[in-house]
């Protein structure tokens, strides 16, 4: 080995590495080109989109911006007791604007969220702030309402000073920040999220236990069936890709309601009275029915995939080697599917979790899930924030899952194909 | 102890896929306890089909194999007690070496100390000592195999059955693994059924050898009188390198017939060959026909030479004989200087000992 310290130079005396580097050059602008578009298209379609979501959930600048003056003069205040003259000053400057503005509506909106009463101490104060004298504005102020002598009022105005709030999160699962800061649960019966989420989990969990138990046996087939049958088979398993999910979630409503077919049938063979139909739409089991058939081929698939590559002769050779077929399928087969189970599994629950059409159609009220909650905020009551922050909720759950399935199972042991 | 000459036995044995075509057609077949049989043939011949007929895979439409006297047609694969060395080694993936060999011995309910030992003792046979706790897939294609090997014999299977286990390793390896099988055959006295394409390997590992064509056996005998003395054309075609001429037998008489073919008339050593008239394949081995004898040989004929092939140890020569310009000649590479030139006319003979007249092709 030479003395100097392993710098291999190229025959014309520049080093090694440098001149890979330059000739790699050329190669790697190529290839960052090449995936260009598709970063901007990500970029664009998911990191812009999931960014404005977070800020939007998070946002609270609306009191900020309407009450400058006074959040700058309150800076200095300690909560303990009532404001000093200048943030009063300050408030009945940054009032006035507002009610010349025609905007302090909303301020009185946002501030009755915060302290119950607040709406119509201020309303009074609108009515009566354009007699108001200069000078010595906390008398003047304080004489309009007894309220305005009461402390708590003006730490609720202290408490909309930040920007930022995480209070559509605790909103998501029936928390809330009290009057004294803390956070303390809804009451009993307005705690509505929590149970959807509870849902919406047990939904994900049976529909994927279900897809499994019926796909595993189908895949099993596909592998194993010579080509022209299993072409036929796995166009049948694809067929419901290929059709809309609106049409086939209709179709299920047809066959699952009351008068429906299904009924009809139990009826006929007797199994139940035909007084005395039971309910299959509109609760849980629908969703439970139309969710499995529609998630099934995303069971299917990564299953056959992983199936098709395990060769016959291992079963062979496991029955040759004095297994039972039962045994042999679950000491040598089995194992060797898990790769698949894991990748239909997560990929099944993941859909599942955040599934919306279906149980919007099917479900009922018992049978609806957090996404129809998310979008039910988004079209009927408008409060975007709170949409947004349960959409990151469910995005940020989604993920804990993958991490958590990463360190069971390991996400390199996937196989989609 | 005297060894059970029909230890296996295939009796009357018919097997069709689909109802139309036999793939294997009235099969008899014994082997000895502790012989080493050799099923070879082309592709299509059948012989996988019955190494999977006595493994269990798959059941004879007609006829019944016997084991040890015992029918097992019945009898699902599992409880043969047959091990089996597949062609793509079929080693368990996600095991260790030793958890695949230890599977046979766990499923028996072995306790843990014995499969140890059990599994140790397989593993040095198959000179694989310190591999017990890797995985197969960090193994070499003739690490697999012997894996593979030692899996099928490590709970002691009265039958261990080979399909094309050889097939995929390069032409060293396979050599060396036709000994190293050969010795642990000789070494435990297992019975072993082979099956193989490559006449080659038959030749060198097999006590006997089963030649399969069309689903049938054509011959089954040794080795030496598989090569020397093929029963018909299609042996003598398939093992080893074959002369042939086309003729029709126009005298028969004490072991020897005369047989006229287009150009010429050669004498021959009838096998096949009944009554004066019949069309015959007289089959001749190249290193059987000598340049210049020296001995007196009863067949004695000139050709031109066309094509001289050297390869090292010997040239090969190919002449034109009686109307046969295919015929092959192997000549041993020695000092003696031979007249072996391209277009010289050359003296060949050969006895008619060696020259077998066969069924017509």
């Amino acid at each position: 080995m030479s003395s100097e310290t392993g710098k291999i130079l190229t025959t014309d005396g520049i080093p090694l590495e440098e001149s890979l580097k330059q000739s790699e050059k050329k190669n790697k602008i190529k290839a960052f080109l090449l995936v260009a578009p598709l970063l901007l298209f990500l970029i664009i379609t998911y990191m812009i989109p999931i960014g404005d979501m977070f800020s939007r959930s998070i946002d609270d600048k609306m009191v900020t911006n309407m009450l400058p003056k006074t959040y700058k003069a309150m800076e200095n205040w300690d909560g303990k007791e009532l404001p000093p003259e200048e943030v009063f000053e300050a408030f009945y400057l940054d009032y006035k604007i507002l009610v010349k503005n025609k905007t302090a509506g909303k301020l009185q909106t946002q501030l009755n969220y915060e302290k119950n009463g607040f709406k119509s101490v201020l309303k009074k104060l609108a009515r009566k702030q354009k007699k108001f004298e200069e000078g010595n504005y906390k008398e003047q102020i304080m004489k309009v309402h007894k309220r305005w002598r009461n402390v708590e009022y003006w730490r609720a105005i202290k408490r909309r000073a930040p920007s930022y709030t995480y209070s559509k999160y605790l909103k998501g699962i029936d928390m809330y920040s009290n009057e004294d800061g803390k956070i303390v649960q809804v009451s009993e019966d307005r705690r509505i999220h929590r149970i959807l989420w509870i849902r919406t989990v047990e939904v994900a969990f049976f529909v994927t236990l279900f897809c499994f138990l019926m796909a595993y046996p189908i895949a099993h087939l596909l592998a194993t069936l010579p080509m022209k049958y299993s072409n036929l088979l796995m166009i049948c398993v694809l067929l419901p890709f290929w059709t809309s999910l609106l049409v086939r979630t209709a179709s299920w409503m047809i066959l699952l309601q009351q008068q429906g077919i299904v009924n009809d049938f139990f009826v006929w063979i007797g199994l139940v009275a035909d007084d005395n139909r039971p309910e299959m739409m509109y609760n849980k089991t629908g969703t439970y029915v139309a969710m499995t058939q529609i998630l099934l081929p995303f069971m299917v698939l990564p299953l056959y995939s992983v199936m098709k590559t395990i060769s016959p002769s291992l079963m062979r050779a496991g029955k040759s080697l004095g297994a039972t077929p039962a045994t042999a399928f679950f000491k040598v087969y089995f194992p060797l599917t898990i790769p698949g189970i894991g990748a239909g599994c997560l990929l099944v629950f993941i859909l599942a979790i955040g599934y919306y059409i279906t149980p919007a159609l099917v479900g009922g009220a018992s049978g609806t899930l957090i996404s129809n909650q998310i979008a039910y905020h988004m079209k009927s009551t408008l409060d975007w924030s709170f949409a947004s922050a349960m959409g990151l909720m469910l995005l940020t759950g989604v993920l804990v899952i993958y991490w958590i399935y990463n360190k069971l199972v390991g996400v390199d042991n996937i196989k989609l194909g | 102890m005297s060894k059970k000459e029909d230890f296996v036995k295939f009796d009357k044995v018919d097997k069709s896929y689909d109802g139309k075509v036999l793939v294997v057609k009235d099969l008899n077949l014994d082997i000895e306890e502790g012989e080493f049989v050799t099923m070879l043939g082309p592709s299509g011949s059948g012989k996988t089909t019955c190494l999977m007929m006595l493994a269990g895979f798959e059941t004879p439409t007609n006829g019944e194999i016997y084991l040890d006297k015992n029918p097992i047609s019945n009898i699902p694969p599992h409880k043969r007690g047959i091990g089996m060395v597949f062609q793509n080694y079929a080693l368990f993936p996600h095991m260790t070496v030793f958890e695949n060999l230890a599977f046979p011995l766990k499923v028996r309910k072995m306790s843990q100390v014995e499969i140890e030992k059990k599994v140790d003792k397989a593993l040095s046979m198959v000179s694989l000592g310190g591999f017990a706790n890797r995985m197969p897939g960090q193994l070499s294609g003739g690490q697999q195999q012997r894996v593979a090997v030692a899996r099928a014999l490590v709970f002691d299977p009265s039958v261990v059955l080979m399909d094309e286990p050889l097939g995929a390793l390069d032409k060293n390896l396979r050599e060396s693994m036709q000994y190293e099988i050969k010795h642990i055959h000789e070494s435990i006295g297992v019975t072993v059924v082979y099956v193989t394409h490559d006449q080659g390997e038959a030749l060198t590992m097999s006590n006997r050898i089963a030649v399969f064509n069309d689903g049938k056996v054509q011959q089954l005998s040794s080795p030496d009188k598989l090569y020397e003395e093929p029963v018909n054309s299609f042996v003598a075609e398939f093992i080893g390198e074959n002369n042939t001429f086309g003729g029709e037998v126009s005298e028969i008489s004490n072991g020897t017939c005369r047989v006229k073919l287009e150009k010429g008339e050669i004498i021959a050593n009838p096998i096949s060959v009944k009554s004066v008239g019949e069309k015959t394949t007289v089959s001749i081995r190249p290193e059987r026909a000598l340049i210049n004898p020296k001995d007196k040989m009863d067949n004695n004929q000139k050709g031109k030479i066309e094509e001289v092939i050297y390869h090292g140890d010997h040239t090969r020569v190919r002449l034109n004989l009686l109307g046969n310009s295919e015929f092959i000649l192997k000549v041993p590479n020695s000092s003696q200087n031979l007249d072996i030139k391209l277009g010289n006319e050359i003296n060949i003979g050969w006895n008619s000992r060696d020259a077998r007249a066969l069924d017509p092709k």
